[in-house]
């Protein structure tokens, strides 16, 4: 399938070395390293068309690299398939709202809730004591705890946001992807966002994709800078700043 | 503090109970006194079309996998019905007249000189019971696997389903010496010794058939109150957030298309004791197509919807084609497009915007915490 997982073992969290994707001969991402340490907050930005969702769909099996590896504690994660890889600890939202909005806001949580994931475990899964106050637990972190038995689909976009960043955080990854939380929100709505943020990522490891330079400036312990699916600065925000390429290819405009 | 509300502490609910008791009252009792022996037969077999209706609302309605070829696992349960009906009625001394005596007649016609193989065990009605679920099954289980591991889904799925369909009719139609051909299993006498050709007979299978079609209702009912049924809605709606939620999407979607194929089949299964007879015309193309329609009239996210669509649209179909034969088919193509376009929801969406909310209202219930019945206006205060 894969050319042979060749990442050494190192202490990170996830060491991505030699990534590379071809679309039909287009490289997305090409010979891309990245190292996240535990607990750090990484933030990936880049112009369009940088290949930042395309390494995130990458580390989650969405999309199968054509070279390279992927280590996760230890693990390569190339050759396995996405639950397999969510229930390694990595979870991964999406750019817009993946929600099911036929589902109440308690259901959506309930769901990802990572017990009972065998056709079997489903069918015998009890809505028990515990199960109730994790979702009501998490539904709080997340501001949703009056919306429990509301229908999806009737909540706002930046509800909608908070739902799945929720229904990764009942899950309790050991890294956490998201892909432009705080995109469409209103301004207040951001700021809370980016609360909430400080306060999920304890005890793990997050990799954002962002444009938002006042929210990267927030957050980010580091940043990496893509383009043309290659890594052209990483460091400090500050560092990163000053950089001549970075500027010219994405903060200059 | 409102988490709690939604918690059920047994998967039926009290108007639950109460639809599924509406249900039996209707079909046991109501029936059976409104109807003469012949048509109280004829809804006997209706109700056989609802088992696969019933299994439609799971598969179609909950999960979103389109089957267009129910009428293979309706068919497979009923040949494995009429399989034993048929060793059974092909007696040594029924059939002392054919060439080879003791098997059944239209082998006989075919030059057939000795039982196939895959036949031998339609001797026994515990294996046949057992085959009429597990064989289809199994079937179900082969091409689920073969068609959701690789992510087929949506319209190429129904397709391939329908070709299914198709190749399986041409089988049975094209192997007459192992099938019966186009004319199918027929002159189905007695079942272990009863004779299922009396009245009294029909009247005690319809009774058995209504028991099971109640029994598959309730287990239809405890999968979707399960977290497995709400995967299924979930899957439907947004399969990728489930996969990166820890779930082989694949697993579910074969567990659910394996369901509705064994509630297919025991259908099947009741309807070649209750008609006497099996063919090829109720495993082919027009009759899946058929089974989707009767669930999409019902209501394909309804159990008990799809039932009384099954009932509904084929009480329609015998009054219309014993008036006006040449129309029954534009008069369900009708139906069809105007559920499509005026009702996607079916009888049950109806029932679920003008009648349910007056019945609340006539038994003074106010509206219980529904879930999404609260207006998007009301909550705008929490989210500044």
């Amino acid at each position: 399938m894969n050319a042979a997982p060749t990442a050494s073992n190192t202490d990170f969290l996830l060491s991505v070395e030699g990534l590379t994707v071809s679309f039909d001969g287009f490289k997305a991402v090409d010979d891309l390293s990245l190292y996240v340490d535990r607990n750090e907050i990484r933030v990936i930005i880049g112009p369009n068309g940088a290949g930042k969702t395309t390494v995130l769909d990458l580390i989650c099996g969405r999309t199968k690299a054509t070279a390279g590896s992927i280590k996760f504690e230890q693990t390569e994660l190339t050759t396995m398939k996405e639950h397999q890889i969510v229930r390694a600890g990595v979870g991964r939202k999406f750019q817009n709202p993946s929600i099911y909005e036929d589902l109440t806001v308690f259901e959506n949580l309930e769901i990802s809730y990572p017990k009972g994931r065998s056709v079997f475990g489903a069918l015998m899964f009890q809505r028990d004591a515990t199960v109730r106050a994790r979702v009501m637990e998490i539904a709080e972190t997340v501001f949703l705890q009056d919306h429990l038995n509301l229908r999806a689909e009737y909540l706002s976009h930046g509800q909608k946001q908070w739902l799945e960043i929720g229904m990764l955080l009942i899950q309790d990854p050991a890294l956490l992807m998201l892909d432009e939380p705080v995109a469409g929100m209103s301004v207040a709505e951001r700021k809370k966002t980016a609360e909430l943020l400080q306060r999920i990522i304890q005890n793990r490891s997050v990799l954002v994709i962002e444009h938002d330079m006042g929210f990267v400036e927030d957050i980010a312990h580091k940043v990496t800078v893509l383009h043309q699916g290659k890594v052209i600065a990483e460091g400090s925000m500050a560092h990163v700043k000053q950089d001549p390429r970075v500027i010219e290819v994405y903060l200059g405009h | 503090m409102s988490g709690t509300a939604s918690v059920k502490t047994f998967f039926l609910s009290r108007k639950d109970v109460v639809c599924i008791l509406i249900l039996a009252v209707v079909i046991m009792v109501v029936f059976p006194l409104a109807f003469d022996n012949f048509r109280l037969n004829l809804v006997g077999k209706y109700i056989t079309y609802a088992f696969v209706a019933v299994g439609l609302v799971m598969c179609w309605g909950d999960a979103g996998i389109l089957s267009l070829g129910q009428g293979i696992f309706f068919g497979i349960g009923g040949y494995a019905m009429a399989m034993f009906l048929k060793l059974e009625a092909s007696s040594p001394e029924n059939t002392k007249i054919q060439s080879t005596p003791g098997i059944p007649d239209f082998m006989d016609w075919n030059q057939l000189t000795a039982l196939p193989w895959f036949w031998q065990p339609f001797h026994s009605f515990t294996f046949t019971v057992f085959a009429v679920v597990a064989v289809p099954a199994l079937l179900a289980l082969v091409i689920g696997l073969a068609m959701f591991k690789r992510r087929v889904g949506g319209t190429y799925f129904a397709i391939i389903t329908q070709a299914f369909a198709a190749i399986l009719t041409i089988l049975i139609i094209g192997q007459q010496g192992y099938t019966g051909g186009v004319n199918g299993m027929t002159d189905l006498r007695t079942l272990m010794g009863w004779d299922i050709r009396t009245d009294h007979a029909k009247y005690v299978l319809y009774f058995i058939s209504c028991l099971l079609l109640i029994g598959c209702v309730v287990f239809a009912y405890w999968v979707r109150a399960s977290k497995l049924g709400r995967i299924l809605v979930a899957m439907r709606d947004k399969e990728d957030r489930v996969r990166f939620s820890g779930y082989d999407v694949a697993d579910f979607k074969v567990f659910v298309f394996c369901l509705a194929a064994a509630f297919a089949a025991i259908g099947g299964a009741m309807f070649t004791l209750q008609v006497g007879f099996m063919s090829p015309s109720f495993v082919g193309i027009i009759p899946s197509i058929e089974f989707v329609i009767l669930c999409a009239v019902g209501g394909r996210t309804s159990v008990l919807g799809a039932v009384y669509g099954a009932l509904l649209v084929n009480f329609a179909k015998t009054t219309l084609s014993e008036s006006f034969p040449q129309l029954w088919l534009l008069g369900l193509g009708a139906l069809f497009i105007a559920v499509v376009v005026l009702f996607p929801d079916g009888l049950a969406g109806l029932y679920r915007t003008w009648i349910d909310p007056r019945i609340d209202r006539l038994l003074g219930r106010a509206k219980p915490e529904i879930t999404g019945s609260i207006p998007p206006a009301e909550l705008t205060e929490t989210t500044r």
